[in-house]
């Protein structure tokens, strides 16, 4: 909401700097976005500018009112003309090529003169010519043989509207020669109104507000004219079918009003607020909905009285009939359902309750007898209607939102008013009013106790009704507490302990939050406990990054077609296994993943070109729908992906291993390890996405925790990888963490030296090595500590279908130093068993 | 070391015997040529000593002066032919002799080695302005760094993490928070519907107050929700359609504004610094009652206004409130006996603010150029 400083001053006093006045407002709740000064005096740039300030001030030894006196024709340009003009000192003849001036060309000196914004020479304003808002400076120049050196303004030039029509003509009471910025100078603030809030978005609203916390005097405005024509009644005649959908309908009638331009001024505000100017009719009924914040709707009474056949037209408020349409004023064919509300009469449709009028019925250029309304409507029909035809008007935005029915008269009235004084005409006496259903304005009982218990501070009774009183609430204080009527013109204050907590936050604000002492939670602390899932979880990410891998965050929004990239068998993945939106915002991002590694496989994949080595991993959840579960699992998952170099190069070193299988397998390995967690074994496995013959699938304790492998060539096709391999694991981390261990033990570091042997073997290639390594190991027992694989060769030496395995041994007596003889035994223990059972051979160099 | 014959100055002070012959001519009417000779001998190896310059040289000059077959070697050998009475002045002279040749040796012998450690430290010269090797670097995503920022604070001060899920009803997510449909609130949150029944992306973590609390009514709770959560929007520099939030909330008997403020302020202090200023900004939200936003002064430009404020001087850093009676209720509290508070932030936002990134787009983007640098 838009709101002219020189507009609230009419609601109140206000002494305030720009940026005070800003400060103060946003405290209120009234979160100010930007100043944008019209004239007035900039503010300093000062250390401390809290708020984005915009726009022009107008010097007053620059910018005064001046008043045209003549206005001729230039002599060689039929498009310029020349204006003798007065600014309070001289006669001075200024050069223009303002549209609206052209009517007064030639015709003499003028009876009335015509009131302009003059700039003298050296002023520094907008260029009208340019577009944005581009300054510049008024230097002397010939036009046309012409010497000109100041002119004549236009609201863009001045910064007032992006008006660049023709010059402002202003009202012809302006005084001549009066600095411009004392006769209209102005700063307007962009004001966000809160959804709570909806009674400032109006000007007398606004100022409510200030009055509560400055203590100046507010002043509503009233309808002051009397009615100088006949009495409404028999006029109009208004039936409300449901007053939950319509609680109260008003009309006023005027006729004879002459929609000519209203004022200049209420031009100058209106366009200042956002809207734009018509005539002296709509005007006002603008107007006086940003006064009051009532929305008001005028309709053209002879147009009324001719669907009537004649008769006293009939107002009719219904809820919309299923298939019925209007076409409003957009010229938009709506077609309704009974949640919208229509404004009838017996003809049918005339417009879209409390959203938009019908075209029919819409105030033409000849209309001159209107029949003004002011009701109220239930919001929630109002933001159905307005939300499902994404119709954002004025009225709409303010009803749906719940605007209080006591309003509609008083803003009825005052627009009757307004038309009379810019148009003129005959105001009827009275008003044609059904309120069916006057709103419970709540009555909230409130102790100091309350407060106290709420906000933490004590403040006394007195002080407490004093702050509600000047927010309107009445209110009786009777020792600590306070009875606090609402007033008339809010719906946002509840009953029982939610009209505690409305009218709580109300002190608060007036009080200021600011002024609460800070205070250290005193409360008991809640029983604690540990939170394993989140902290191996965090362990697991710290493991991996110290193994080299890069954590990422990817979208759990992802589509169908992007997951079944991953999948061998492209109908393997089933469109009901999936979370799906119903109102994506595009079609990539259309369900809920099911599968982390094709995310993760996603990332890879973008990054290929950037760098020789990618290591990745995620931590997330996936989403599973489950059938008779009206929301999915969401199981945790660890998904990794690699692929380039195995180390970095430098300059003196160019790395030419590329990571593969066994590097995730160690990266597993290594997790796993970290984490303490016992017989893990990896087994020949098939995964859709995965090499069949560089696959595995890990196993801890016999729980099957997921799988790793190199991506299947096939697979490998749809993606934009270099030649290199592609390995990839997707791990389920729920099981992963129910299995970690919360503690592990450690072992004490032994008495005795350890013994160390290496031993190489030929088996028959098919022959895992892990089966070589689990029987070494079994056979070792307890005085085997280590056993590590440091070589496999393959080749003729050896023969065919063999392979050699060299493994380096570590024994480890407990509780003695190990003999040679004792070492021997154990070698040959472990080395006859691998020739029995696997049919190994000692291989001697 | 052969037995101190020549005494104790002479070991201490060989260099005074050195080219005197001035010294026995003060005794002797004329000098025993074997004496003479050794002293020649000896002028001649210590004037050859300082051509001496690898390790190779030092051992044959040993072996020529010091040797067994050297002159002075040779004398002590000798000595019992020599006549009874010189044998005194001639072991004493050999000895003396003996002596300066191994301080000398012993001495040229540390420089030698000075200036061949020299020579060797000098040849390895590198160049130190080559870049070192690169170990391969694993790294937390930005997010994850400033999430155990956020869950670390909040644990110092009684906090633990609560997590609930991403795909939630429209009860938990709006209607129990009292945001029932067609609330003007609803306009707050763009939402994602999933197919099915009432059920939603969620748009906060705030429905995890209501599990939150239903889980522990009626006993106090301290907690912090993390989360992702989603709106319906047009990815863009500024704006998400998926977005981590974490939400605070304490609930008990004694629980005021002023608490919510003490609690709030500590947090920023931690994450920022002891110093800064904070400001609390009536605001709404359907939940809280009273609602604020927390603004914390610039800590670009301490206040005096920038780019990344805006030119305010204040950074929106988080929004709170008193938990409204109605999800008080909802949660399973008398909302005439229980209180509490709610605030909720956006660690992205504060990441941003923090490393000025200029792009929320970065942060699901993976790209390593940009997660290579946290
Ligand atoms: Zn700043």
């Amino acid at each position: 909401m838009k709101i002219s400083l020189n507009w609230l001053k009419d609601y109140i006093d206000i002494d305030l700097s720009l940026e005070d006045l800003a400060r103060t407002l946003t405290m209120l709740g009234l979160e100010v976005e930007e100043i944008r000064v019209v004239g007035l005096e900039l503010p300093q740039k000062s250390d401390r500018s809290e708020f984005k300030i915009t726009g022009l001030g107008w010097p007053s030894d620059y910018f005064v009112v001046a008043q045209i006196d003549e206005v001729m024709p230039h002599p060689d340009a039929d498009r310029l003309t020349l204006c003798r003009l007065n600014d309070g000192g001289a006669d001075l003849i200024v050069l223009t090529g303002a549209p609206n001036l052209f009517p007064y060309k030639g015709i003499g000196p003028l009876v009335k003169p015509i009131k302009v914004a003059y700039a003298r020479e050296g002023s520094v304003l907008y260029d009208g010519h340019k577009p944005g808002y581009e300054l510049t400076k008024l230097k002397r120049a010939k036009i046309r043989g012409v010497e000109s050196f100041s002119m004549v303004c236009s609201e863009k030039e001045l910064g007032i509207s992006d008006e660049h029509e023709g010059i402002i003509i202003l009202d012809s009471d302006a005084p001549t020669g009066m600095p411009l910025a004392q006769y209209m100078g102005d700063a307007v603030y962009e004001v966000s109104i809160l959804p709570n809030m909806i009674r400032d978005a109006s000007m007398v609203g606004v100022a409510r507000e200030l009055s509560a916390v400055t203590g100046k005097a507010l002043r509503v405005p009233q309808r002051s004219v009397k009615s100088n024509g006949p009495n409404i009644a028999g006029k109009a005649a208004i039936e409300i079918r449901d007053p939950q959908l319509n609680p109260r309908f008003v009309l006023g009638l005027i006729e004879a009003v002459t929609p000519r331009e209203s004022p200049y001024w209420v031009q100058r505000r209106l366009r200042m607020a956002g809207m734009r100017p018509i005539n002296a009719i709509v005007d006002a009924t603008n107007y006086v909905m940003l006064e009051t914040g009532q929305p008001l709707h005028a309709f053209d009474y002879d147009v009324l009285k001719e669907r009537a056949n004649g008769e006293r037209p009939t107002i009719i408020t219904r809820p919309a009939v299923e298939g019925e349409t209007i076409t409003t004023l957009d010229e938009v064919r709506r077609n309704l359902d009974p949640n919208d509300i229509l404004v009838t009469d017996t003809a049918g449709p005339l417009s879209l309750a409390g959203v938009m009028g019908g075209l029919e019925s819409e105030i033409r250029p000849e209309t001159r007898n209107i029949l003004l309304e002011g009701a109220s409507w239930n919001f929630i029909n109002v933001r159905k209607t307005t939300s499902r035809m994404h119709l954002n008007s004025e009225a709409g935005y303010r009803f749906a939102r719940g605007v209080h029915p006591a309003l509609a008269s008083w803003a009825v009235e005052l627009c009757l008013q307004r038309m009379y004084e810019w148009g003129g005409g005959q105001i009827y006496e009275g008003l044609v009013d059904k309120y069916p259903l006057p709103p419970q304005d709540p009555q909230v009982e409130i102790t100091v106790a309350d407060v106290k218990r709420k906000l933490g501070i004590t403040i006394p009774a007195t002080e407490i009704a004093d702050i509600l009183r000047r927010l309107e609430f009445k209110c009786q204080v009777d020792g600590d507490r306070v009875v606090a009527q609402t007033p008339p013109i809010r719906l946002d204050i509840g009953s029982g302990e939610v009209g505690k907590a409305d009218v709580i936050e109300e002190i608060a604000r007036i009080y200021s939050y600011n002024a609460i002492p800070e205070t250290d939670l005193g409360d008991d602390l809640p029983p604690q406990g540990n939170n394993l899932a989140l902290d191996h979880e965090e362990k697991i990410k710290d493991i991996l990054v110290g193994l080299g891998l890069q954590e990422v965050i990817t979208y759990r929004l992802t589509s169908i077609e992007r997951e079944n990239r991953l999948a061998l068998d492209r109908n393997e993945l089933n469109p009901q296994s999936y979370v799906k939106l119903r109102n994506p915002s595009a079609p990539e991002r259309a369900v809920m993943r099911r599968s982390l590694l094709a995310s993760v496989l996603e990332v890879l994949e973008k990054n290929v070109h950037l760098s020789e080595r990618l290591a990745f991993f995620e931590i997330g959840p996936i989403f599973v729908p489950i059938k008779g579960q009206q929301l999915p699992n969401e199981p945790r998952q660890l998904a990794l992906a690699m692929t380039g170099k195995r180390h970095n190069s430098a300059w003196d070193v160019v790395e030419k291993g590329q990571l593969d299988f066994f590097d995730l397998k160690g990266v597993l390995s290594g997790l796993l390890e970290s984490l303490h967690l016992l017989n893990v074994s990896f087994e020949p496995a098939s995964h859709p996405a995965m090499h069949p013959g560089k696959c595995a699938q890990i196993f801890v304790n016999g729980n099957s925790l997921g799988y790793l492998g190199e991506l299947h060539p096939q697979v490998k096709e749809r993606y934009d990888f270099l030649s290199a391999c592609v390995v990839l694991a997707e791990i389920d981390l729920d099981k992963l963490v129910s299995l970690t261990p919360l503690w592990f033990e450690s072992a004490p570091v032994p008495l005795f030296p350890p013994v160390l042997e290496d031993i190489a073997l030929i088996v028959d290639a098919n022959i895992p090595a892990e089966r070589v390594e689990t029987l070494i190991r079994q056979t070792g027992g307890k005085m085997l500590s280590a056993v590590h694989l440091f070589d496999v060769y393959s080749g003729e030496k050896i023969g065919t279908g063999k392979k050699s395995l060299a493994y380096s041994m570590t024994y480890q007596p407990q509780d003695h130093t190990m003999t040679a003889a004792e070492a021997t035994a154990l070698r040959n223990k472990i080395v006859r068993r691998l020739e029995r059972e696997v049919g190994a051979q000692l291989r001697d160099e | 070391m052969p037995a101190n014959v020549g005494g104790t100055t002479g070991n201490k002070c060989p260099s005074l015997f050195v080219g005197t012959g001035l010294f026995f001519g003060g005794f002797m009417e004329e000098k025993p040529k074997i004496i003479s000779e050794l002293e020649e001998t000896r002028d001649k190896a210590l004037a050859s000593l300082s051509q001496v310059n690898d390790e190779e040289a030092l051992q044959n000059w040993r072996r020529d002066y010091l040797g067994k077959a050297s002159q002075v070697m040779l004398t002590f050998a000798s000595l019992g032919q020599q006549p009874k009475d010189m044998r005194a002045l001639l072991g004493q002279t050999a000895n003396q002799v003996k002596q300066a040749l191994e301080v000398a040796l012993e001495e040229h012998t540390q420089r030698v080695k000075q200036t061949a450690l020299l020579h060797k430290v000098q040849s390895e010269q590198v160049d130190v302005t080559l870049p070192g090797r690169a170990p391969v670097q694993g790294g937390l995503h930005p997010q994850t760094q400033v999430m155990r920022r956020i869950f670390a604070i909040f644990a110092e001060m009684g906090f633990q993490v609560y997590r609930t899920p991403d795909v939630e009803s429209d009860l938990y997510n709006f209607e129990l928070l009292n945001i029932p449909a067609y609330h003007p609130a609803r306009d707050m949150w763009d939402t994602f519907h999933v197919e099915g029944e009432g059920v939603v992306l969620r748009t906060h973590t705030s429905p995890g107050q209501i599990h939150a609390m239903r889980q522990n009514a009626p006993k106090p709770v301290r907690v912090i929700l993390p989360g992702m959560c989603y709106r319906y929007e047009q990815i863009s520099a500024r704006s998400e359609i998926q977005f981590n939030q974490v939400e605070v909330i304490a609930v008990g008997k004694n629980i005021t504004f002023g608490d919510m403020k003490g609690t709030l302020n500590g947090f920023v202090r931690r994450l920022f610094n002891a110093d800064v200023r904070t400001r609390l900004r009536p605001s709404y939200f359907p939940f809280t009652e009273p609602s604020a936003e927390m603004d914390v002064e610039c800590f670009v430009c301490a206040g005096k206004g920038c780019s990344v404020c805006k030119s305010s001087g204040w950074l929106e850093i988080l929004g709170c409130g008193m938990i409204h009676p109605a999800v008080l209720e909802n949660g399973g509290y008398d909302p005439r006996v229980f209180s509490g508070f709610a605030a909720g932030m956006g660690p992205e936002r504060i990441s941003m603010l923090l490393h000025k990134i200029e792009d929320i787009r970065y942060f699901w983007g993976n790209d390593v150029r940009f997660l290579g640098q946290f």
